[in-house]
């Protein structure tokens, strides 16, 4: 085995792993070739973490081989496949924030010299020669915590060639990734398939794969359903994902132009605990009728931007709404105001998952009649509710008092669209409105927005993937370190606001 | 809300200063030309002599209470300078304190270094305990438990066998069995760890209280003596003034504390094993994926942690010559995880806590003898009131590592 030089050519055969009664992968056969970019496919949840983790030892398969160099490998944890020489960047970085760039590299593969001391120069001299050789730029001394989520990919990849990976597992890594971050990605991908790495990139984003996979395996609820080929078009691609055609564009009327802004927000600032501005002096407005599109990397001030907005964190600056103001009120009087509120982390904000369908269907409105009464909840009204929103959400349960947490990904949002779309709305802030969620749900939440927006109602949508905002808005407002660095209009190209979502001024 | 805090914080400072110079400098303690003495000799010992420090007890007094209101003035102006003017203050109030006290007397300061010391020694190897298992992710406040069994048991394998270093041995290994229980509910059976470290706390009172009154007080001539370590007396440095006889002139278990804190200290910053257990502390998860066995980790840390805590029972037997006696530990344990946190998780760091909160003891001891008119309760309360200023009002944010108290549980 040529350690480091040579790419490895990597084989799975007929993996399988149940968690109960749940079939996360089933029999899934994949054929990994030395020095090429292959893809792996899939909506969210159809399994391809889970066979990463099995490949990286994290779980163990109930079934099934796995083969790397045609020699049979039996993973037990993380320390058998890294002497197998497989890397993983997982879409959650594993770094330690407090820990400097050096001293994330060399852990559990620590550089020693005489008396068990750790060798730093060493370590250093190590990061150096594989960040030249493959221009991942990282600054060895720099605290990770500290350092933008680029860059602290760059060091994820630097610590699995350190380890002389030969197959390279990437999870997500385009999630967290501005454009032209993304481009810088691709650019470091083919300089490792060049020196014979092999490499999976797992995404569920049809224009990567087309832009950088040699071959494609597609995987739909836990097993393959095919390979496809980068030429193919997107349509193909997604519907191989899916299962079944669908449509990736959204059909949205022309706005309704000249009406007078009824959504003000100025000057608005929120600190953080140690009284840095995460949201700073941001200010927009929004006519009846329009989407506004939010778009920026994860962590740039729009969490905080749609909690100010909602009540949930103290904010200096004003917000009004049809002339009325909204600000400095609490959550309860901001939703009882014709707020409808979707927000991004649905299992933790939006839902209580042990309860049933019908139950969080009125989470917000079991106070008031029909469902409340004289302080008790009158269970047939919040039955019917719930069986009428099933039925006009499409909302895919066994019944309306399963726990929503049964659901899956797509429905459950449903849930907490059917519920902020129940009542009638003056201002609808959706975050990540379909984050997690199949395409089919996708589109039929879309949809939704689209048609509150035929109702005159002003939208703002907050969304860090760019084919959302491309799809729904009628402006782009993109934020970068608690700022608006710019408002443009939705023909502005991808290129122009990937460089605004990294910081370039209008 | 900043602002607010620090005239608070200056106001105060400036009102206790006043204080100072009303209480200990215009009183009729310090009055009438009264004079305070402080020895530098310690039990003549040391080989050189040095005169006797005597200063005019009420002017001292002043000057200091006046130093104490200038450092309070100082925090107002310049919050840049804070920890200095906080750091000033309290050496000032503190000197002013000791002078009133001494006033018509004379004080031996180095016994009041040495008494210090001598505190001291049970907080540092309680605290390094407590370092090593909260590094590692675990929280230990059965520290106080530790020190009871390793007392109990290094006082009657000693007294048993007549070996003291065989009492030492059972004392550290009676620690680390403490802690392997420790780690064996918290990682294995994930209870919670707080609640855990109590009922440790509370298990081990009682079973050294029920070993004490029916083992060792049944025979306690043969089962509880009264022994000790031998000073080791390091030739040169010891006759140093002021310091030698009290650096150099200890036990074996004195010098053990010294060299564990430089070993944890370099181990944790300078070695593997140090960068795995920080890891395992601050992100567990992490740790696996680059092939670190994080339970491993832990289990490993915590056993050895026990046994640094063990000594400290030791220390408190065979180190200070007593026999062992029932919760003899006092709540030393309890105030070592104060010097941990004071310390910030650092080996350095919690000795500094410690020596201020040994120093706080010191004082309450060296200053019984000397009729004040505060009451000798009052002054055996000193260190544990210096505890809780020192955690509450003084450490600020302090960051502990990230993983602390969470079970971690393998995918």
């Amino acid at each position: 085995m040529t350690k480091g030089t040579g790419g490895g050519s990597l084989e799975l055969r007929g993996i399988t792993k149940r968690f109960g009664s749940l079939v996360a992968n089933d029999g899934i056969d994949l054929e990994v070739r030395p020095g090429e970019i292959h893809c792996l496919l899939g909506e969210n949840g159809a399994g391809k973490s889970t066979l990463m983790n099995i490949l990286y030892g994290l779980y163990e398969p109930d079934e099934g081989q796995l083969l790397i160099d045609d020699e049979p490998l039996v993973v037990r944890g993380p320390r058998d496949a890294i002497a197998a020489g497989i890397g993983m960047v997982h879409q959650h970085f594993m770094l330690i924030p407090v820990f400097t760039v050096l001293e994330n590299i060399m852990l559990g593969e620590e550089r020693t010299r005489r008396g068990g001391l750790l060798d730093h120069a060493r370590a250093r001299r190590d990061v150096l020669d594989i960040s030249r050789k493959y221009g991942l730029e990282v600054d060895p001394d720099a605290v990770v915590g500290g350092l933008p989520v680029g860059v602290q990919q760059r060091v994820e990849i630097v610590k699995a060639l350190i380890r002389n990976a030969r197959v390279l597992i990437l999870d997500e890594p385009t999630a967290v990734l501005t454009p032209q971050e993304t481009e810088e990605l691709f650019t470091v991908m083919r300089a490792l398939r060049e020196a014979g790495h092999s490499i999976v990139f797992i995404t569920h984003k049809l224009k990567e794969v087309k832009a950088i996979a040699d071959r494609i395996t597609v995987i739909r609820r836990g097993a393959v359903v095919g390979t496809a080929d980068p030429s193919d078009s997107e349509a193909e691609l997604a519907a191989l994902m899916v299962g079944r055609d669908v449509r990736l564009t959204v059909d949205k009327p022309p706005a309704a132009a000249g009406a007078e802004p009824v959504f003000e927000v100025r000057n608005l600032t929120v600190l953080d605990e140690s009284g840095r501005a995460v949201l700073d002096d941001v200010s927009f407005d929004i006519r009846p009728g329009e989407i506004l599109g939010v778009a920026g990397v994860q962590g740039n001030g729009q969490t905080e931007l749609a909690e100010a907005i909602l009540g949930l964190r103290t904010a200096t600056g004003t917000i009004t709404l049809d002339g009325a103001r909204l600000s400095g009120r609490t959550p309860r009087q901001v939703l009882g105001g014709g707020v409808g509120f979707i927000p991004e982390d649905r299992g933790h904000d939006a839902l209580v998952e042990s309860a049933s369908v019908a139950e969080n269907l009125v989470l917000d409105l079991y106070r008031d009649a029909p469902f409340g009464r004289h302080g008790s909840i009158d269970v047939k009204a919040v039955q019917d509710n719930a069986e009428q929103r099933v039925a006009e959400f499409d909302i895919r349960t066994t019944s309306v008092h399963a726990a929503v947490g049964t659901l899956s990904g797509g429905n459950q949002q449903k849930v907490v669209v059917a519920r902020e779309m129940s009542r009638p709305l003056r201002l609808l802030v959706a975050a990540q409105p379909t984050r997690g969620v199949d395409v089919g749900a996708m589109a039929f939440i879309h949809e939704r927005i689209v048609a509150e927006r035929a109702l005159g109602r002003p939208i703002l949508i907050i969304s860090t993937e760019l084919d959302e905002i491309f799809a729904l808005a009628d402006r782009i407002a993109v934020m970068f370190r608690g700022k608006i660095v710019g408002i443009v209009p939705p023909e502005t190209s991808r290129e122009r606001i990937g460089l605004l979502m990294a910081g370039a001024h209008e | 809300m900043e602002r607010l805090r620090r005239h608070l914080a200056a106001g105060s400072m400036i009102v206790i200063g006043l204080f100072a110079i009303v209480a200990f400098g215009l009183g009729s303690r310090t009055g009438h030309g009264a004079k305070a003495a402080f020895g530098f000799d310690y039990l003549g010992k040391s080989s050189i002599h040095l005169p006797d420090l005597t200063v005019p007890a009420g002017p001292a007094a002043i000057g200091l209470g006046a130093l104490c209101v200038t450092f309070g003035v100082l925090r107002l102006a310049r919050p840049a300078l804070q920890t200095w003017a906080i750091a000033g203050f309290l050496a000032c109030l503190v000197a002013a304190f000791l002078t009133w006290g001494t006033a018509g007397q004379s004080l031996a300061f180095t016994g009041l270094l040495n008494a210090t010391l001598l505190a001291a020694v049970p907080l540092v190897l309680g605290s390094l305990c407590g370092l090593l298992c909260e590094r590692s992710g675990i929280i230990n406040v059965a520290i106080e438990g530790q020190f009871l069994v390793g007392a109990c048991a290094s006082a009657y394998v000693g007294s048993v066998s007549g070996s003291l270093w065989a009492g030492l041995i059972a004392g550290c290994l009676a620690g680390a069995l403490l802690g392997a229980l420790l780690a064996v509910f918290a990682n294995r059976y994930l209870v919670g760890q707080v609640v855990l470290g109590v009922v440790l706390n509370v298990f081990a009172a009682g079973l050294t209280g029920f070993l004490y009154e029916r083992l060792l007080q049944a025979d306690p001539n043969h089962r509880n003596k009264a022994l000790t370590f031998a000073d080791i007396r390091i030739p040169g440095l010891a006759s140093l003034p002021v310091v030698g006889p009290v650096l150099f002139d200890q036990n074996i278990i004195f010098y053990l504390a010294v060299l564990l804190i430089a070993a944890v200290q370099i181990g944790l910053f300078h070695t593997r094993w140090g960068l795995r257990t920080r890891a395992v502390g601050e992100h567990p998860t992490a740790a696996e994926t680059v092939g670190i066995r994080v339970l491993a980790t832990r289990y490993r840390n915590v056993i050895m942690a026990g046994l640094i805590s063990g000594l400290g029972g030791v220390w408190m037997t065979l180190g200070s010559g007593a026999p062992f006696g029932k919760d003899m530990a006092a709540g030393q344990g309890f105030i070592a995880l104060a010097a941990l946190i004071f310390g910030r998780w650092s080996p350095l760091g919690s000795l500094s806590a410690a020596l201020l909160f040994g120093f706080a003891q010191g004082i309450s001891i060296s200053l019984q003898p000397l009729n004040t008119p505060v009451p000798t309760a009052f002054l055996s309360m000193t260190p544990y009131l210096a505890t809780i200023f020192a955690v509450a009002g003084l450490v600020g944010h302090v960051r502990a590592p990230a993983a602390e108290g969470i079970p971690y549980v393998k995918a």
